[in-house]
């Protein structure tokens, strides 16, 4: 091409931070990357709001354009009531969640709505939570106009099924207020018990009482309040007929609290209440921290909430809002450009080109006539259609698909926990010890082996080696999310340190749906023809169009007279006395030859056709390293819908014999489970719904991401594309995790055989367990932080142990 | 000596006192968010953003 010495200049967009080498849009000197940037940006100074852009660099979020009727359901009554937290007089409250909430300049500005608009009251963002309650004049102003609001402001909210059924779940503040208990009486039995310590001599019998007696008192919260979900879980365990973690942690609680009461009451000796308070409030911690670690990555999305709320059915003439679940076969539907067909229906309009992509990962539209029937899961790109609904939503081919039993994941994973199968061992090693000890004392001084017992029950309790899988598993999953790979669970982590075999899906996967590589088919194109296409594309903000206008590369030097563009099928202008068009085939040339489906642009000029431009799916710019890496450690396969084009491109990564094209969801869905009848643990990366079955079957099922809305499918994990280049590393940082569990382990069975070598000769005195249990939880804690977040520093090429463990929620984190 | 069993109840009656405050804070979702407050406490009341916002860039960035 003759412009590439005009190679313009990445620009980065004031607004949103997106590079961009299009055409900016400039305001005030400054660019940005599309008209939704700007109008944002015009919006805010209008009100004064430009602070915004000084709290951090760009901190925006790029806008989609927001659709007409896109949030028309928002008006119906039986959606508001659904919605609306509550509603007295004219206000009105509603809480929504915002995925795209991710800097402090996002709370600055979703906190002054009321600035833009005064029928806002006010409003408060939930920041960990990425959620915005919202108090407002509903005379004024109405819930679809709230909405609309957020998406042009660039915080599209996400309304679905699901939010429906979850009003509002309070998080847990139990674990909290439970260390906070554990912790008061843990100091307060400290001090107390300190005068023993330190010996309190003769004639201190009384004080001796004293003590002892608020011990006990102070000890009471801790044994029957913040301790009682490890009876509880203890309990479930042994009724399954299992033992988990918590059984000896229960034993450990009850010999501590039972000999400390006998001891004191008896006054025979001071007893171990400090450690029994020392304990709960570790464990405690390690609870909260598991748990605060999960819940903010923790996912559960369905295919329901992918759906939308209500469909716009037509009766007599008019088109009417109906929520999904009471929409029924016979209805008469309206789908408008960029909407989800909702159920399996027949088209009754001409034509319609249905994107599939969320069913089968491929982004090209397939073409349907009048007559045809559609699947659930299309969305129609270009005019609105209309269809006749012919099943009702939830015996659809998708959600049969979906609940089909291969398709579910099967709860008995191959690799059964670690941490659950060295506790079962441990408790049958602690009470074989402990009966041998008993055993042996009853034979050489009757009178000393109760107390010997208890001794052993109490020092065994694995304190350390339940501390180590929360901490390291937790900081694996933390350090995973801070680089875009968000698991589903712990147990994943496990799993994935086992992979031998890794598949992948090529479109979608290696590929990316949102870039192409084009190339020009016909006759060369002359400057001046150059420069016409170029003028017209540039009018546009369709991605096909700014991939024109980016591979061009031409200064658009004309204004169209007139400008048309039709959504999904093409553009056509005047140029002087010169029509360009541009477009589908069906567009540009009347009709359609039978091709191979993939994406191609027609270009006329003058009534004259041109050519096309050829689209192909661009890899990820890093999947040749990746690949180059993984290949080292791992078996590689790769099963893909397409045909074999590329077949030689891919061998030099793949074995010929694990290349394979042309393959349907049950043909990969066949091929993972025969992998891992093999023997072989394998990670499935894919997707879209044709991958899902396969994603299911595979022991990872990692579903990858280029938009952090788009739908992914249940799997157990969710990795963002844009961070391919990581997979390695994060490979590697799972099975760091590993080690350090093991690790961790190890360390703490040596202070168990240090407090048993104590227990069983007798000699475990209050002060000895006093140190003890505190110096075995924190070294594992101290341990699995270091070790995990050196290794992800590492790997991962992160700032640092410290900035890691202090940083701020992370902006990648957005996706949930 | 006798003085302690005072001292120990006072000293315990305090320590309660905390311990209620802390679960008060707790229960009325203080610490559900432990992000935004942070921030929040440096952006400006004043109804123009004046240029001085500047300063107050730095301070969020540098937490």
């Amino acid at each position: 091409m003759a412009s590439t010495d005009k190679k313009r200049q990445q620009k980065s967009c004031f607004h949103c931070g997106d590079t961009f080498s299009g055409r900016a849009i400039e305001l005030d000197a400054k660019p940005f990357c599309c008209q939704g940037c700007a109008t944002v940006y015009e919006l805010l100074t209008e009100n004064g709001m430009g602070a915004f852009y000084t709290l951090e660099d760009r901190p925006g979020v790029r806008v989609e354009a927001l659709e007409r009727d896109r949030y028309a359901f928002l008006d119906l009554p039986e959606v508001q009531q659904r919605l609306l937290q509550f509603e007295e007089g004219k206000h009105a409250r509603v809480s929504l969640r915002l995925p795209a909430i991710h800097c402090s300049s996002c709370i600055w500005l979703l906190e002054n709505l009321h600035r833009i608009n005064p029928a806002v009251i006010s409003s408060g963002v939930h920041f960990t939570r990425k959620q915005a309650s919202i108090l407002f004049n509903k005379e004024q102003i109405s819930l679809r106009q709230i909405v609309e609001l957020l998406v042009k402001l660039g915080y599209p909210p996400e309304i679905n099924l699901s939010t429906f059924k979850q009003k509002e779940a309070r998080p847990s503040r139990k674990w909290v207020i439970k260390i906070g208990v554990a912790g008061f009486c843990f100091g307060n039995i400290m001090l107390l018990s300190l005068p023993e310590y330190l010996g309190m001599g003769e004639g201190f019998e009384s004080y001796a009482m004293f003590f002892g007696a608020l011990n006990i008192l102070l000890a009471l919260p801790v044994f029957f309040y913040a301790a009682t979900d490890y009876y509880l879980s203890a309990w479930a365990s042994l009724r399954s007929g299992q033992v988990n973690i918590d059984v000896p942690i229960t034993l450990g609680i009850f010999a501590l609290f039972g000999r400390s009461l006998y001891e004191i009451l008896s006054q025979t000796g001071a007893g171990y209440m400090d450690s029994l308070a020392g304990l709960l409030f570790f464990l405690l911690i390690g609870k909260w921290f598991q748990e605060k670690t999960y819940q903010s990555l923790a996912f559960d999305r369905n295919y329901e909430s992918y759906f939308p709320v209500a469909a716009r059915v037509v009766k007599n003439d008019l088109e009417e809002q109906v929520p999904l679940r009471d929409l029924k076969p016979g209805m008469e539907i309206i789908v408008r450009n960029r909407e989800l067909i909702p159920a399996d229906s027949k088209l009754i309009s001409d034509r319609a080109s249905v994107d599939f992509s969320f069913v089968t990962g491929e982004s090209q539209p397939v073409q349907k006539k009048s007559g045809d029937l559609i699947y659930a899961g299309g969305r129609q790109s270009g005019t609105a259609i209309r269809l006749l609904v012919e099943k009702p939503v939830d015996q659809s081919y998708l959600t049969e698909l979906w609940n089909q039993q291969v398709f579910r994941k099967a709860n008995a994973n191959p690799t059964v926990a670690l941490i659950n199968k060295v506790s079962r061992y441990f408790t049958m090693v602690v009470l074989l010890i402990a009966a041998i000890g008993g055993v042996y004392w009853v034979m050489t001084e009757p009178s000393r082996w109760a107390q010997v017992v208890t001794a052993v029950l109490i020092v065994a309790c694995p304190c350390a080696l339940a501390l180590a899988a929360p901490f390291s598993f937790g900081h694996t999953l933390r350090a995973m999310g801070r680089n875009a790979l968000y698991l589903r669970n712990a147990d994943t982590v496990e799993t994935m340190a086992a992979v031998t075999d890794i598949v992948f899906d090529k479109t979608g996967t290696l590929t990316r749906n949102d870039q192409y590589e084009l190339e020009f088919i016909g006759n060369e194109l002359t400057d001046h023809q150059q420069q016409l296409i170029s003028s017209l594309v540039a009018q546009s903000s369709h991605p096909l169009s700014r991939t024109i206008d980016e591979y061009l590369d031409c200064e658009a030097e004309y204004e169209p007279i007139r400008y048309k563009e039709v959504a999904g099928a093409g553009l056509q202008g005047m140029f002087a006395d010169v029509w360009v068009v541009v477009g589908s085939e069906q567009f540009v040339t009347g009709d359609v030859l039978d091709r191979d489906g993939a994406t191609r642009v027609f270009v006329k000029i003058d009534d004259k056709l041109l050519g096309y431009f050829l689209f192909e799916a661009g890899y990820r710019s890093s999947f040749q390293h990746v690949l180059e890496d993984l290949s080292k450690n791992y078996r590689l396969h790769l099963l893909s819908g397409d045909g074999d084009r590329e077949r030689f491109k891919l061998s030099a990564w793949f074995d010929d014999e694990r290349l394979h094209f042309s393959q349907t969801p049950f043909d990969k869905l066949a091929y993972v489970e025969k992998l891992q009848r093999g023997g072989r643990v394998v990670m499935m990366l894919g997707d879209g719904l044709n991958d899902s079955g396969a994603l299911q079957a595979a022991n990872v099922g990692i579903s990858i991401a280029d938009n952090v809305y788009d739908f992914t499918p249940a799997c157990d994990a969710i990795f963002d594309g844009k961070q391919f280049a990581r997979l390695p590393g994060l490979l590697s940082l799972a099975r760091g995790g590993m080690k350090t569990v093991r690790a961790s382990m190890v360390l703490s069975f040596f202070y168990n055989v240090i407090g048993l070598s104590f227990a069983l000769s007798g000699m475990l005195s209050p002060l000895v367990a006093a140190i003890l249990m505190p110096v075995s939880s924190i070294s594992v804690v101290v341990l699995t932080t270091l070790s995990v977040n050196s290794r992800a520093a590492k790997e991962l090429g992160e700032p640092g142990i410290f900035t890691a463990i202090t940083s701020k929620p992370d902006q990648n984190q957005q996706i949930l | 000596m006798s003085a302690i069993f005072l001292l120990i109840a006072a000293s315990l009656l305090v320590a309660a006192l905390f311990l209620g405050a802390f679960l008060w804070a707790t229960s009325t979702g203080q610490y559900d968010d432990d992000y935004a407050n942070s921030v929040r406490i440096l952006f400006d009341d004043e109804k123009k953003a004046a240029p001085k916002d500047k300063q107050k860039s730095t301070d969020s960035k540098s937490q």
